[in-house]
């Protein structure tokens, strides 16, 4: 079948909201393990770099599929292509 | 009781909040039960027989009461599996028994170099989320490779991703059964081979009846047993050192002492003693390896001589017994003893080390090292992220909720049940840690707890404790501890009642089953729907299908309990090897197939057996049982110095096989012919929800 404008224009949206995500996914898991050997500051008893692979990442991982979750079941009913209730 | 199709969404979800609720509370008044028993006197035996029997029990029970023929109901459980319970299935089908017994072992172990596991595993979700889960649910089938066949247009691709399923899903079903003996072995006291079979009753009867129906009913039921198991213990601990219930808030300050003590210990006089000895046997080995033979004799002629002087001396009996035995357990031939030599090189060395500090990331002897530790490191958390986006257990119970706004929803759930477990896993690591260099170590070794020698007698290469320096006391060094044990005899370490370990282990179990169940299946819908149906015999009727899966499953499981009774590798690594190759052959092919149009047949084939052949080759080089696997002998540092490249470790061989894929995905794509019309709007069909506002009910009866 034939793809309106408004069908691209949500594919692109799709793609600039997984772009964004990964790009902080990719931050939190890589940029700052790679300085992990630096950033060993004293965070709750913590030296900050444990607690991010030990926990924060954690919580910005599960923060990050929530929000793709909420964004985009929003943003298919906005564009009119959300499932139908069975 | 787990749905049929009459009933209306919402009255589907509130009837399985009812069963659940009542399932956990009464799960958690069978331990109170069994806690007033275990005050009273019940034995401890019968204590880790009650949890066996109730747990399998409960879960062939569910088992029988979701048994079914239907194929639907059968591959994919009728799709209408509610986000918040597939999301409590995937948590369970995704924590095994390397997650459950052997991460926080790890931690122990490696400090910081085990966070590679926790956020490997919990950061590949959001692969799964962003690249995955809602394409694949609006396609809509049955299986991974049935998304290869119809995208890439053919039986190759849907072949090689059979193989690839069974390959990865096989290395991990092995260690799972793995983890069932072990825990099976420890709750009853039998022999490690019985309880791999005793266990494999328990995953056969569930999915066998069932298939994913069963499945994922059982799995929400032991995630449920597996979670509380997991956190009491802890938690518990965490009141016992720092007086609040939180303990993933405030192990930071515990992890300051055990800094702190471990600065101790690195400096202490009587360690560095029993390092040093270990070091001098190390040192001995690699000089009998220059002269093998000559080495032999002068060992037999020094055992020989022990035994004279022991009868000469009027020696006590035991002592010219074990002297008599050490003669007859010396290596028979040239090859033997080099063996020995070799382990007994690397074992000592590893054991003249310094404890590694927990907190620091990247230990290494100079910044070389370093730089090594930190590239493992990264390579690591890359192959555990991409292979958890890549394995087909995984990525099919995706197949099985209502629509593709809940497949979103549910990857959401998924994580934030597994991030209960792994958030928590590095505080028990820490406290954990607190109390062996608190408690246990510098204790007289006339004193030491029960458990000890109760641990050493299930694997002497889980826990041994010996006097090296003899001067009667026990000094860190000296303890020899398997990461796999940690978990399990955590509360035994916290000194907490026996119940806690009964329940612990129970959780251990349904944490390895749950995995089991999930990876059996997959194997035997690779074989009988992918295999079986669409190549050999696409007229076969629904019922013949799911019978051939039947068989299969049975076929696959005593196969995986044959292998694991010969207690391979570690668990840790046959889990790793396995998401490196899911990494190598289905990620490119997967995502690219969602995400551009262009790739086509050839360019996924290749791409595929491509990366899979550069991790198996890379594997089978430079990893010690593998390489003696297929080389017939064992591997040196040389050896295997050699055959690394760029110092990774072969733990990451997807590192090199990811990439390959892709790159031979896109250029061979490129080289060939496009894909057709009906392709590009199979890709089109799944990229939207929705295009004509209906559900996807994906083809249910198909």
């Amino acid at each position: 079948m034939q793809l309106t404008a408004r069908h691209q224009e949500y594919w692109s949206k799709n793609l600039r909201i997984t772009a964004l995500l990964l790009g902080i996914w990719f931050f939190v898991t890589f940029v700052l393990v790679f300085y992990a050997r630096s950033l060993t500051f004293n965070f709750f008893g913590w030296p900050f770099s444990f607690w991010v692979a030990g926990q924060g990442a954690l919580v910005v991982y599960c923060l990050i599929i929530w929000y793709y979750a909420h964004y985009m079941n929003k943003l298919d009913i906005e564009y009119g292509v959300s499932e139908g209730e069975e | 009781m787990f749905g049929n199709e009459k009933q209306s969404k919402s009255e589907f979800k509130q009837g399985l909040n009812k069963v659940y609720t009542w399932y956990t509370g009464g799960f958690v008044s069978f331990v109170i039960l069994l806690a007033i028993l275990e005050q009273v006197g019940m034995p401890k035996a019968w204590i880790g027989y009650s949890f066996l029997a109730a747990t399998v029990l409960l879960y062939a029970g569910i088992g029988v009461m979701s048994r079914t023929n239907d194929a639907a109901e059968y591959y994919v459980a009728g799709r209408r599996v509610p986000a918040l319970y597939n999301g409590m299935a995937t948590g369970a089908d995704w924590m095994s028994a390397a997650s459950f017994i052997g991460m926080a072992g790890t931690l122990y172990l490696t400090g910081y170099g085990g966070l590679a596991f926790i956020l490997g595993w919990t950061g590949g979700y959001c692969l799964v989320a962003l690249f995955l889960a809602p394409y694949l649910r609006k396609f809509g089938q049955f299986t991974i490779p049935d998304f290869l066949g119809a995208r890439y247009e053919g039986h190759l691709p849907r072949l090689i991703g059979v193989f690839a399923a069974i390959l990865c899903s096989f290395t991990y079903v092995v260690a799972q059964i793995y983890g069932v003996g072990l825990i099976t072995a420890r709750l009853t006291g039998l022999a490690f081979e019985v309880g791999i079979f005793a266990g494999l009753i328990g995953i056969l009867v569930c999915s066998f009846l069932g298939g994913m129906r069963a499945v994922t009913w059982t799995q929400v039921a032991q995630y449920i047993i597996l979670i509380i198991a997991y956190l009491l213990p802890v938690v518990w601990l965490s009141v016992k050192h720092t007086g609040v219930p939180i303990p993933q808030a405030v192990y930071g300050y515990t992890l300051e002492k055990v800094s702190a003590k471990e600065e101790q210990l690195l400096k202490d006089p009587k360690e560095l003693e029993v390092r040093g000895i270990y070091k001098a046997r190390s040192d001995a080995a690699v000089e009998k390896l220059k002269d093998v033979p000559g080495s032999m004799a002068a060992d037999k002629a020094a055992a020989e001589k022990k035994v004279e002087e022991l009868k000469a001396s009027n020696g006590r009996l035991a002592d010219i017994q074990a002297a008599e035995a050490a003669v007859g357990k010396l290596p028979k031939d040239e090859a033997a003893a080099r063996a020995a030599y070799t382990a007994a090189r690397t074992s000592n060395a590893a054991r003249s080390n310094p404890p590694v500090r927990h907190a620091e990331p990247f230990p290494g002897k100079d910044d070389a090292a370093r730089d090594i530790a930190r590239k493992n490191f990264m390579a690591l958390v890359f192959c555990l992220m991409i292979g958890t986006a890549a394995l087909p257990h995984i990525l099919m119970r995706y197949y099985t909720v209502p629509s593709v706004r809940e497949a979103r929803e549910s990857v959401s759930w998924s994580l934030f049940f597994i991030f209960l477990l792994y958030f928590t896993a590095p505080a028990l690591a820490v406290l954990a840690k607190f109390e062996v260099y608190t408690v246990l170590v510098n204790t007289p070794f006339a004193n030491l707890p029960e458990w000890i020698a109760r641990w050493s007698s299930v694997d002497a290469s889980l826990l041994s404790v010996v006097d090296v320096n003899k001067d009667g006391i026990l000094q860190l060094a000296e303890i020899s501890i398997g990461g796999d044990i940690i978990v399990l005899a955590t509360p035994e370490i916290g000194g907490l009642p026996y119940v806690v370990s009964g329940m612990v282990a129970a959780g251990g179990l349904a944490a390895a089953l749950s995995t089991a169940d999930g990876l059996l299946l997959t194997i035997a819908n690779a074989l009988s729907h992918d295999l079986y149906y669409k190549v050999l015999d696409p007229n076969a009727s629904t019922a013949r299908r799911v019978l051939v899966s039947k068989m299969l499953l049975l076929v696959v499981a005593l196969a995986a309990a044959y292998v694991a009774a010969q207690k391979p590798a570690d668990i840790l690594f046959l889990v790793s090897a396995a998401f490196s190759f899911a990494a190598a052959a289905f990620f490119p092919a997967l995502t690219l197939g969602i995400f551009w149009k262009r790739a086509n047949k050839w360019g996924a084939s290749l791409g595929m057996v491509a990366g899979l052949g550069v991790t198996f080759y890379y594997m089978v080089t430079t990893q010690p049982w593998l390489y003696k696997l297929t080389h017939g002998v064992a591997i040196t540092p040389e050896i295997a110095k050699a055959n690394t490249w760029w110092d990774i470790a072969p733990i990451s061989a997807g590192l090199f096989g990811v990439p390959l894929g892709f790159a031979v995905i896109i250029i061979v794509s490129l080289l060939t012919k496009a894909p057709g019309r009906d392709i590009q709007d199979l890709v089109e069909h799944v990229r939207y929800p929705s295009l004509d506002g209906k559900t996807s009910a994906g083809s249910a009866a198909h």
